[in-house]
């Protein structure tokens, strides 16, 4: 078989998950707040395993999300989870502390093992360092420009999993910047909601069109990207240069978005494997996409075109 | 200026080993060769500088490799090391002149560089021996079994993230011998180090490779979205909403990330005494003066207690000079518990300094009591100055009349590194300062 680059997605729920398989998404990356960061949903071990259950017959693999900033006191649960999760038989294991390294490659050799350190994935030097030490793939940060995407796939020695869509990262803090804030102003937060659900964002003094979202949760406070990454019109630059793993980050997003998302990216994977030669891009796949985005966001290449400076 | 919240401490809460040295390095910033010198002159035990790569600083002064061994040189005299940031994370473009930049570093007699990709710590392994490499704080690590990762990397040093409190360091000092260095004075990123990237997306500056330009202190408005997460809202909905619910009214400080500044003076036992190795205080962008107050504090503070730790005090004046360099409210990070609302500024911040540096003490005759002072700031006879040195000397007076080399009297020195003489009311050094107030703060 020619090449079939996986799609990968993260959800909210194991509802949301089946219709995004029907959608064409062929692997998950999924997890709990206390080992994995900034996931749109809970995924207990029993979720996961259920998710297992339904993906595995389904050739749809399974990833778990152990990427959190560890402190001390983080150590002690981490090596029965990671024995729960190897008893489950998930098919990977995304980590970005070398902590989680060190115990998974003890625990459970053999299992893929996923670095992804965020906005800090920058080189092929460091993932095939990352590589040389038991890991397998590398996501890379999203703040890379396309030529250093492509550019970097033939030095690789680990596969690369790519965000193609959805928001992103762009500030994590241990600190409750949002209770902080409200608690200053003299209104503490009486229901102490300040997580996902709340809707909460900040417009900066001299972009008022800009929204940009923000959360707290026991792993800080996050803020997101006031836009979003679409890059299934290059899609094929990504292709031609072999990437192995497309990701749609599904935070924050209604599951019928992220449903559409899946369709239109499985629509340019599916055409471009069957015929590389003749590929061409369709600007009607963009259509369903396009109808439920958010008006307040702007869909664009994200980093992939940008010129950055420093 | 707030005062710090110096915690109520009897004794230390926790005991744990220092790696090699029997006595904390102090660690002071550098943004030239100028700053070195006046670092290492008031105490500094090693200084970290930026190259003309590689670092996070891009758009501080930097160091060619002539100065870094003119630095080094200098630094050597006094016994101190220099060190290089190279802490940037890199991206392909960087990577084929790391090898050749660290060996420059080598060759300059740079005793570690402070570095948080691996690809530059790996690099410097082949290329660059005898460097030592410290793990930078940009790598955010928080945990013993990470601290033992890069022990096994071969790592003899990792800055840890700014969020560790003392417990945390005592249990990692517990399990890992390795050399500790921790951030005991300046600016915090309020973020997780290395995981910010405001600066990319307002300004297209890559703030992890040196770009940053502070977005977190910038203003900014928190809204809520009256709409359940996932629901779709039509577009005439969204525009009804306008900017929806502000959760500000409208004379109510603005939401921002920005953090008070750190200081650890009140804590000095604590700090000792808990086995950190280094402590490093920020500032590559900071003045000469506030390099050379903050640094001959914390010298005068560690000594001291190090001298005699049971009867150690904290000296009112220290903190009184701490003050005098620089106006930021100050707390204690995440050492004793994680900051809250009374350690962010919500408030406008005064822009000015509270003193300037005014002279540079260049010579001093003990038979006329005429010293010969480098301008640095306008002075002029009725000037209320103050002279301070290493270890402490402290005074105060009043500028009376001032002399050009040639001796003709002139109404005020204002002319930049001239060099004047005036009458001084007690016995100076080379390179003691003199400062005045600023007449705006």
């Amino acid at each position: 078989m020619g090449y079939q680059p996986e799609l990968l997605a993260t959800c909210g729920t194991l509802e949301e998950l089946k219709e995004l398989a029907e959608a064409g998404c062929s692997a998950f990356l999924l997890g709990e707040e206390k080992f994995g960061m900034r996931l749109p949903g809970e995924f207990t071990p029993e979720l996961i395993r259920e998710a297992v259950d339904f993906a595995r017959p389904r050739g749809i693999k399974i990833y778990a999300c152990v990427n959190n900033l560890m402190d001390n006191e983080a150590l002690p649960a981490l090596p029965e989870y990671l024995k729960v999760l190897g008893g489950i038989g998930v098919d990977g294991i995304e980590f970005g502390d070398p902590s989680v390294l060190m115990q998974a490659r003890a625990l459970l050799p053999g299992l893929p093992l996923h670095w992804n350190a965020e906005m800090t994935s920058t080189n092929h030097g460091t993932a095939n360092y990352w590589g040389r030490r038991g890991a397998t793939r590398v996501v890379l940060a999203r703040e890379l420009n396309m030529d250093e995407v492509t550019g970097m796939m033939p030095h690789l020695e680990v596969e690369a999993q790519v965000q193609v869509h959805g928001m992103t990262n762009i500030y994590h803090s241990k600190r409750s910047l949002v209770h902080s804030y409200m608690a200053n102003q003299g209104r503490p937060v009486e229901d102490d909601n300040v997580g996902l659900s709340r809707g909460l964002y900040l417009i900066e003094a001299e972009r008022r069109d800009e929204r940009f979202p923000i959360y707290e949760d026991s792993n800080g406070t996050h803020i997101m990207s006031s836009g979003d990454i679409c890059i299934l019109e290059d899609l094929h630059l990504l292709m031609e240069a072999g990437v192995q793993s497309f990701k749609i980050e599904g935070i924050l997003k209604s599951a019928a978005y992220n449903v559409a998302a899946a369709r239109a990216y499985r629509k340019a994977i599916d055409t471009f494997a069957a015929d590389p030669e003749n590929y061409a891009f369709e600007e009607a796949w963009l259509d369903e996409i396009r109808d439920l985005q958010d008006p307040q966001r702007e869909l664009s290449f994200g980093f992939f075109y940008k010129e950055q400076v420093y | 200026m707030e005062s710090t919240q110096t915690p109520v401490q009897s004794k230390p809460q926790f005991k744990g080993k220092r790696y090699r040295l029997d006595k904390p390095e102090l660690l002071a910033p550098a943004g030239n060769l100028e700053k070195l010198k006046f670092a290492v002159h008031y105490g500094a035990d090693a200084v970290y500088i930026g190259g003309q790569k590689y670092g996070l600083r891009s758009n501080a002064d930097n160091f060619s490799f002539d100065e870094m061994k003119e630095g080094v040189e200098f630094a050597k005299k006094y016994g101190a090391k220099v060190f290089v940031a190279t802490n940037i994370y890199a991206h392909e473009e960087d990577l084929d002149g790391i090898a050749e930049y660290l060996r420059n570093l080598q060759e300059a007699g740079i005793s570690a560089i402070i570095t948080a990709d691996p690809v530059i710590v790996e690099t410097a392994g082949t290329a660059a021996p005898k460097i030592e490499v410290h793990l930078s704080t940009q790598q955010s690590t928080l945990n013993w079994q990470a601290v033992q990762f890069w022990k096994e990397e071969g790592l003899p040093r990792v800055v840890l993230g700014r969020e560790t409190s003392l417990e945390e360091i005592a249990e990692i000092k517990k399990n890992v011998d390795v050399e500790i260095e921790s951030f005991v004075h300046g600016a915090m990123c309020s973020s997780y180090s290395g995981r910010c990237v405001l600066s990319n997306h307002f300004t297209d500056r890559d703030s992890n490779r040196g770009g940053c330009c502070q977005s977190c202190r910038w203003k900014y408005d928190l809204f809520e979205n009256p709409s359940p997460e996932g629901e779709w809202v039509s577009e005439e909905q969204q525009l009804d909403e306008s900017e929806g619910n502000p959760l500000f009214a409208p004379e109510d400080n603005a939401f921002t990330m920005g953090s008070k500044d750190l200081c650890m003076l009140g804590s000095i036992p604590d700090l000792i005494e808990v086995g950190i190795d280094s402590f490093k205080v920020e500032g590559r962008m900071k003045s000469i003066h506030y390099v050379a107050t903050v640094i001959n504090v914390y010298r005068q503070a560690i000594d001291s207690y190090m001298a005699d730790p049971d009867n150690y005090v904290l000296k009112p004046e220290w903190m009184e000079e701490l003050s005098k360099a620089a106006n930021r409210p100050l707390n204690t990070g995440f050492f004793y518990d994680t900051p809250d609302h009374e350690d962010h500024i919500y408030e406008p911040e005064e822009k000015a300094v509270p003193y300037d540096f005014a002279g540079l003490v260049l010579d001093y005759d003990a038979d006329s009591g005429l010293a010969t002072i480098q301008q640095r700031n306008h002075f002029k006879p009725g000037t209320q100055i103050e002279f301070f040195g290493p270890g402490g000397t402290f005074f105060r007076q009043t500028v009376g009349a001032i002399w050009d080399e040639e001796g003709n009297e002139l109404d005020a020195a204002r002319h930049p590194m001239q060099r004047v003489k005036i009458k001084v009311d007690r016995p100076l050094r080379y390179f003691d300062m003199m400062r005045k107030k600023n007449v705006k703060a």
